[in-house]
């Protein structure tokens, strides 16, 4: 890995690595050099090297709420606000704990986005009257509640660049 | 009663205020923070808003718990009681509203 101004530019063994980890953080180094036919010790270097520069934030489990009782709907809301407002909004929506993504986006307009997670509809409902409609500047909600999850991941590593040509 | 007329009457704080939705988590982007503001919501919102929040007895717990109208609130469970839809429902809502109002106001102390 090299660090160009903020960038850190990695190269393919950083990326081996990282798809490695994005599917089993749990793997040891060894188990990880395994895998990859790379000496343990490169494999310790270059993970110790990204954690270092914040390359790899964080690991952390993935709860399967279902298993163990827990009841939750989540929804997809976009809001349309005053223009003046849209930061404002999204940095106060992150302070929900319902609240478990805030983006902003474009399309016809600037929207905020959020993912929110809810006991059941009537908790949902009750959330956005009371705590996102009166935010100042919003101007319109649209709801949407997940049916079932087809796929949820986070960032995957691309693929090499070589499968990319033809 | 003077007193309690003119505290119905009173604007609320933008959080205690009533939001118009037509679904779960809808927003039409109307809200009424006063009995005034909100005869005049009422007038135009989408029908779908009036019959979402009246079958939830969203009207009636507002008018009730926030703005201290027990009487009017009396008057809309009666309309959701008799099961009123559509156009009708939102002139019998003007109606019960804009009459409560004419006596809330010629009851609360003059602002002169």
């Amino acid at each position: 890995m090299k660090i160009k101004g903020q960038v850190a530019i990695l190269d393919d063994l950083d990326w081996q690595i990282l798809q490695v980890l994005q599917e089993n953080a749990k793997l040891t180094y060894a188990e990880i050099g395994n895998k990859l036919h790379m000496p343990q010790s490169t494999v310790y270097d270059r993970i110790h090297t990204m954690e270092e520069h914040k390359v790899i934030k964080k690991y952390e489990a993935v709860i399967d709420t279902e298993k163990i009782g827990i009841q939750q709907i989540t929804a997809l809301i976009t809001i349309t606000a005053d223009m003046k407002e849209t930061e404002n909004i999204a940095k106060k929506l992150t302070g929900f704990s319902q609240v478990i993504g805030v983006y902003t986006a474009f399309s016809e307009e600037i929207i905020v986005a959020a993912k929110v997670i809810a006991k059941d509809q009537v908790a949902l409902h009750s959330f956005i009257a009371k705590s996102i409609a009166p935010l100042p500047g919003v101007l319109r909600i649209r709801t949407s509640i997940i049916t079932k999850k087809y796929k949820e991941e986070n960032f995957q590593p691309p693929p090499k660049e070589k499968a990319l040509k033809r | 009663m003077t007193v309690s007329a003119a505290r119905i009457l009173r604007s609320v704080p933008r959080e205690e205020a009533f939001y118009f939705f037509t679904s779960i988590g809808n927003y039409t982007g109307q809200s009424a923070a006063s009995l005034d503001e909100f005869l005049q919501k009422i007038k135009d919102v989408n029908i779908k808003s009036l019959e979402f929040h009246l079958y939830r007895e969203d009207f009636e717990r507002w008018i009730d718990q926030t703005l201290g109208d027990a009487k009017l609130a009396e008057e809309i469970k009666d309309l959701r009681n008799m099961k009123v839809v559509g156009n009708a429902l939102r002139d019998r809502l003007y109606f019960a509203v804009s009459r409560r109002l004419k006596d809330l106001k010629s009851a609360a102390p003059s602002s002169k």
